[in-house]
């Protein structure tokens, strides 16, 4: 394992530690429970929007707190999810008295820790809605398995849930508009590399040089087929055509498309791919009004890319035009 | 014979000896099935563990299972935090109070606790999870009960019973957590849950037992 780290255990904590020295202005670190929260939190009369997860997917979920996005993020050990006592005192933290909502990955360790820090905040006077993101096409039986798991849509919910939250709307309403994500955002993902996990100091998978994992997880699940590396426009077309085939695209739909990078992949690549979804999504009838290309929700190192499509109306897309100022994402101010 | 306050503390530092001899290994497991992260969890949760025996080591036997529950949720994470957590949360509420258990109390202990994890995880017999190694474990210590068998004896079949139904995960195909994403690859692998299962219950019988 070749790592820029000290300490494999030291790694979130010194990560988080750099985290709070950069961006005094936009978040204050928390540490033992260890969590991310806005500068000026609590705000006052403002739904509080929280997520969390395992740590090596930055910049989600801390790099997007801030205005017009989260108020608190609970990093977990890498590739695990973060506990009930961080998420409960993250909570309180941000809670300005509008209520707090909780956005939460479709995994079964995030899912329980979630319910029980719910639980835990409710007792506490604190009222809490949970919405879970689960837009992973790869997943096919879901019926038989944990279900579909969460990914892209995350992304897209953290910046819409908080540019509502910051129009004032209630709770409920915030509420809405991440259910509205998770009913029209669909995502599928593809690895051309492993990635290693820094306490486990061996790659998660093999791929054999020549070969690419399709329908791939961000903790390096396994996907759909594993297959000989083809050329990046049939890659592309491999992950969109059963994105857009799940429901519930129609020709002329507006759409917002997110091409991003799973850690290890450049941005001349993402564009080159991000070309060819364009291109693919017009075919079918599709008119992306919005768009967002990079490296957003990483899994380490992993080279490769997802695509998530989520069909937009008209609320959403002053949602997504509205402000926003975290590390990770910054337009409008 | 009972179980006293301190074989119940001997249990638990039992429990984070053999977590932690087995980190690798259930590693391994995970990596195979899952997202390599079981064993570092749990070494992680029982070190924590470890430093709060202190402020334990004159309690009683559900204020001890409690703390452990607590700590395990804290520190844990994954989905093993609050099944854990909720494994011991439920085996102390039994206990409170107690300074000893007779195999009445161990039944009734172990009881709650994995009807805990059941209604924690959802997860069913032959899902291919923790609950395959508990919920035989269970039963075969409420039939020594009902026979009236040794302490020994009880754990030695309990313990028997964990191991099958460890060993009986291999072929299954599972349908609940990370591992259920891979369909039929889950199969031909055991699952890291129901070894840790079996591990923490194999403890407890190499610790009373003797």
């Amino acid at each position: 394992m070749k790592k820029l780290i000290n300490n494999p255990e030291d790694v979130v904590k010194e990560e988080l530690q750099g985290v709070a020295l950069a961006h005094p202005d936009l978040v204050k670190v928390h540490f033992d429970p260890n969590f991310v929260y806005r500068a000026d939190a609590p705000v006052k009369g403002k739904v509080a929007i929280l997520s969390g997860g395992g740590s090596g997917h930055e910049p989600m979920h801390g790099g997007f707190v801030g205005h017009g996005m989260l108020d608190a993020a609970c990093p977990g050990a890498v590739f695990t999810s973060p506990t009930p006592d961080q998420m409960l005192e993250a909570t309180k933290a941000v809670d300005g008295g509008a209520g707090v909502l909780h956005i939460v990955k479709n995994y079964t360790g995030d899912i329980m820790n979630f319910e029980m820090a719910a639980d835990l905040a409710r007792g506490e006077g604190i009222e809490v809605e949970a919405v879970v993101i689960d837009d992973d096409v790869a997943v096919q039986d879901s019926l038989y398995t944990a279900g579909r798991r969460g990914v892209g849509s995350t992304v897209l919910a953290e910046k819409l849930c908080g540019a509502a939250a910051e129009a004032g709307r209630s709770l409920s309403d915030v509420a809405d508009v991440c259910r509205k994500v998770k009913e029209w955002g669909r995502s599928m993902g593809m690895a051309l590399t492993s990635c290693t996990v820094p306490h486990v100091g061996k790659p998660t998978f093999d791929l054999p040089e020549d070969e690419m994992e399709i329908g791939i997880g961000i903790h390096g699940e396994p996907g759909r087929t594993r297959m000989k590396v083809k050329p990046a426009d049939e890659i592309v077309e491999m992950l969109m055509e059963p994105v857009i085939k799940d429901l519930p695209y129609n020709s002329g739909d507006e759409v917002l498309m997110f091409v991003n990078g799973m850690g290890g992949t450049p941005l001349i690549e993402l564009y080159l791919a991000y070309r060819k979804a364009h291109e693919i999504a017009t075919k079918h009838g599709l008119k992306v009004v919005r768009n967002l290309v990079g490296p957003y929700i990483t899994s380490l190192e992993m080279a490769g890319m997802s695509v998530t499509l989520l069909k937009m109306d008209d609320d959403l897309k002053k949602l997504w035009d509205a402000p926003v100022n975290t590390p990770g994402l910054r337009w409008g101010m | 014979m009972s179980i006293s306050r301190d074989d119940a503390l001997e249990w638990i530092k039992t429990c984070a000896g053999v977590l932690a001899e087995n980190r690798e290994y259930l590693i391994q497991l995970d990596a195979a099935i899952g997202d390599a992260d079981h064993g570092a969890n749990m070494d992680r949760g029982f070190r924590a563990v470890m430093t709060k025996m202190p402020d334990i080591a004159d309690k009683d036997i559900g204020t001890i299972f409690k703390t452990v529950g607590m700590t395990l949720l804290s520190t844990v994470g994954g989905a093993g935090g609050p099944l854990y957590g909720t494994f011991f949360l439920q085996a102390g509420m039994k206990a409170a109070g107690k300074m000893e258990l007779n195999l009445e109390d161990w039944v009734t202990a172990l009881d709650a606790a994995v009807s805990g994890v059941i209604m924690r995880g959802k997860a069913e017999l032959g899902d291919k999870t923790m609950v395959d190694a508990l919920t035989p474990a269970v039963n075969a210590l409420k039939q020594a009960l009902e026979q009236n068998e040794s302490i020994k004896q009880a754990l030695t079949e309990s313990t028997e019973a964990a191991k099958q139904g460890m060993e009986a995960t291999t072929p299954l195909v599972a349908r609940k957590g990370r591992a259920s994403y891979l369909g039929e690859r889950s199969a031909g692998h055991q699952d890291p849950g129901a070894t840790s299962s079996y591990l923490i219950l194999k403890a407890a019988m190499d610790t009373w037992a003797n």
